[in-house]
């Protein structure tokens, strides 16, 4: 591994314009990931991680969208490019899969065609040694008959194999970086494991940075090298996966982990994170974000400017309430975590 | 693609069979038959030798086999006759078709030729100034009505600036065949097509302003971008086949209401077309012309829908039958 880190995302803040004001809907967000290393970026729904991801690939619609902050790529400042600039980039050095396959494929177009569509403007191959290489991407994601899937249209094929589809788009042009927003979600559980056995298999052949934004701490388990959680547009706990798994600090991270159905206590009443992910507008931007849905803990147990801090090596939490965080129903001094 | 072609227009049987029925039961419906017309010319007729005329020509048969006679006829190309004109339907409608065709032609090409560049810019700089002007346009245009827009046009380009012929499709000087001829009857049609063309562009602005605004958020077009094409090219492969294919669905529609949009347009320019025979036609009573007229029309329509399948199959992978 490589010390230089392929992506650097400093103090990034993405605001969206509702009516006249705009509304950050990731706040201050400051992550590395480096060459052959998995980040997960979990949190509900509406945390702002889907809109982490589409300001790498610069998705969003500029009119109603602000950007600060860098998002360093090789060193080079993507927020800084012009769009001429940024198509050179995507598609060739950062691949991005969706999370919907259904409609993520134009209808119209065979996805053999849509698979070489990015080759058109960032390799100069003729068409044919085109076609061999989309037809050799078919195959390395497991499709059967690539000959022929190469002239059928996404709604000849099962969600599944669009999804396969995707990922052969996004690897085309052998990215250093592949952005996975939640890569999943919408795929049966058997279709899932096999979605993301294939990542992590081209993952360890092609030695990429992979951002996989996912809710599916399942999937994190079974992918990530480091983990970022995020809630209401902020990280509030960032380590590698065997540290988040083992001692997870701050509350949010808790209640995510403790809300897995468990096999080995299936009687056992599901924890439930009270409240939901205060839409946009609502967002708390001041003090602990989560306060309002942990509401049992003193409101003296947070601080005031919660920033993120390293409390073992590589594993940062945000604020102070982790220290004597319990859950309702436990008793104080029980479930007492932490290193300090 | 031959094969759903084919089935295409086997259905078309059926409905053709239906659209018969329906067009011979409301021309029985109608007061009088075919002698009400001639009687109207020749008042001192005596019942005796109407009844004889009556019996001579069917219309006593019973209704089934009247049906079935006109059917046949029908399928022969024989129309009937017209009492009005004292000549065969078909005669008088063969001039008639091609003259309506022509200018349905003209004025549906000039309509796409305005309509979607128009709804292109309109769609993909929303909110821009052009695209306010552009839909102010359509709105107002919307809001004329064509019988007075054509009036306003043939008064100023044709009466007070001369620039068009007022009436008629083509100059009796010129001779039949030479590329004069050609030249000349385009020119009687510029004005009357340009007339419907521009206010009848307000459905195809809008349909494709909204199906771009709707296309260009679609999650394929985020992956397009993801994949670092070029805006342009975005839009040329992407965001507009996609946002064509209710257009397509609308040309068999525009097909078969050109004929009835026609009616005001020749009555106004005095361009002999179907549309002006047929309203001729209806003050007169002349109901094999009428009945006649109906057909075409309603077979318009069948030939409308089967254009829009036949296209929306070619451009639209998912509805192709295999």
């Amino acid at each position: 591994m490589s010390n230089q880190p392929v992506l650097q995302i400093e103090n990034l803040r993405v605001s969206f314009r509702v009516h006249d004001a705009y509304y950050a809907a990731v706040d201050g967000v400051s992550l590395n990931v480096h060459k052959n290393e998995v980040l997960a970026v979990v949190g509900e729904s509406g945390c702002g991680k889907s809109a982490l991801a589409l300001s790498i690939m610069g998705l969003h619609p500029p009119a109603k969208t602000k950007l600060e902050g860098k998002i360093l790529f090789h060193g080079t400042d993507l927020l800084s490019l012009s769009v001429h600039e940024l198509n050179k980039i995507r598609g060739k050095d950062i691949g991005m899969i969706f999370q919907d396959p259904l409609t993520a494929l134009n209808p119209l177009m065979t996805v053999g065609r849509q698979i070489e569509e990015g080759m058109d403007f960032h390799l100069s191959l003729s068409s044919l040694e085109k076609r061999g290489r989309t037809i050799e991407l078919l195959e390395r994601v497991g499709i059967p008959n690539p000959n022929q899937v190469y002239h059928r249209y996404p709604h000849e094929l099962s969600g599944g194999m669009r999804q396969r589809i995707v990922i052969a788009m996004a690897i085309a042009c052998h990215p250093s970086l592949i952005i996975a927003d939640e890569p999943t979600t919408a795929l049966d559980v058997t279709i899932q494991s096999q979605i993301m056995d294939l990542l992590r298999e081209l993952q360890q052949q092609m030695n990429t940075g992979i951002v996989l934004i996912t809710h599916d701490l399942g999937v994190v388990a079974e992918m990530a090298d480091r983990v970022a959680v995020m809630y209401a547009g902020e990280i509030v706990e960032m380590a590698d996966v065997y540290t988040l798994f083992d001692r997870p600090l701050h509350p949010y991270t808790r209640s995510l982990l403790q809300s897995i159905p468990s096999a080995q206590h299936p009687k056992e009443r599901l924890h439930v994170i009270q409240g939901i992910v205060p839409p946009l507008q609502k967002l708390p931007r001041t003090g602990c974000r989560f306060r309002s849905r942990i509401g049992w803990i003193d409101e003296s147990e947070h601080e005031e400017q919660p920033i993120l801090r390293e409390v073992e090596p590589g594993h940062f939490v945000r604020c102070i309430c982790y220290k004597n965080f319990h859950f309702p129903h436990d008793h104080i001094g029980d479930m007492k975590y932490g290193i300090s | 693609m031959l094969k759903f072609i084919l089935r295409r227009i086997m259905m078309m049987i059926p409905q053709l069979l239906i659209l018969s029925i329906l067009v011979f039961a409301l021309a029985k419906a109608m007061p009088g038959d075919a002698l009400t017309g001639q009687l109207a010319q020749s008042p001192k007729m005596d019942a005796n030798t109407l009844m004889e005329m009556r019996e001579k020509l069917g219309l006593n048969d019973p209704v089934h086999i009247q049906y079935v006679r006109w059917v046949k006829n029908l399928l022969h190309g024989d129309l009937g006759l017209s009492y009005i004109h004292q000549q065969p339907v078909t005669d008088l409608l063969s001039g008639r078709l091609a003259n309506t065709l022509l200018l349905s032609a003209c004025v549906l090409l000039l309509t796409y030729l305005i309509a979607i560049p128009l709804g292109l810019v309109s769609g993909r700089w929303q909110d821009s100034w052009a695209d306010k002007l552009i839909v102010g346009y359509s709105y107002v245009s919307f809001a004329t009505p064509l019988f007075i827009f054509a009036l306003v046009m043939l008064f100023v380009f044709g009466f007070k600036l001369g620039w068009f012929p007022t009436g008629g499709s083509v100059d009796i000087q010129v001779e039949k065949g030479t590329l004069d001829y050609y030249i000349n009857k385009f020119y009687h049609l510029l004005l009357p097509a340009l007339s419907g063309a521009l206010i009848g562009t307000v459905g195809i602005i809008q349909y494709l302003r909204s199906e771009i605004i709707d296309t260009k958020v679609k999650d394929f077009v985020k992956t397009a971008r993801a994949k670092g094409i070029p805006e342009s090219k975005i839009y040329s492969h992407h965001i507009l086949r996609n946002s064509f294919l209710p257009i397509a669905a609308f040309l068999g529609y525009e097909i078969t209401g050109l004929i009835g949009g026609s009616i005001f347009l020749e009555s106004i320019y005095s361009y002999p077309g179907l549309g002006q025979l047929f309203l001729q036609s209806i003050m007169q009573r002349d109901y094999s012309v009428v009945t006649a007229l109906v057909m075409i029309s309603g077979l318009a329509t069948l030939i409308g829908t089967l254009l829009s399948d036949i296209i929306l199959s070619a451009v639209d992978p998912r509805i192709r039958i295999e």
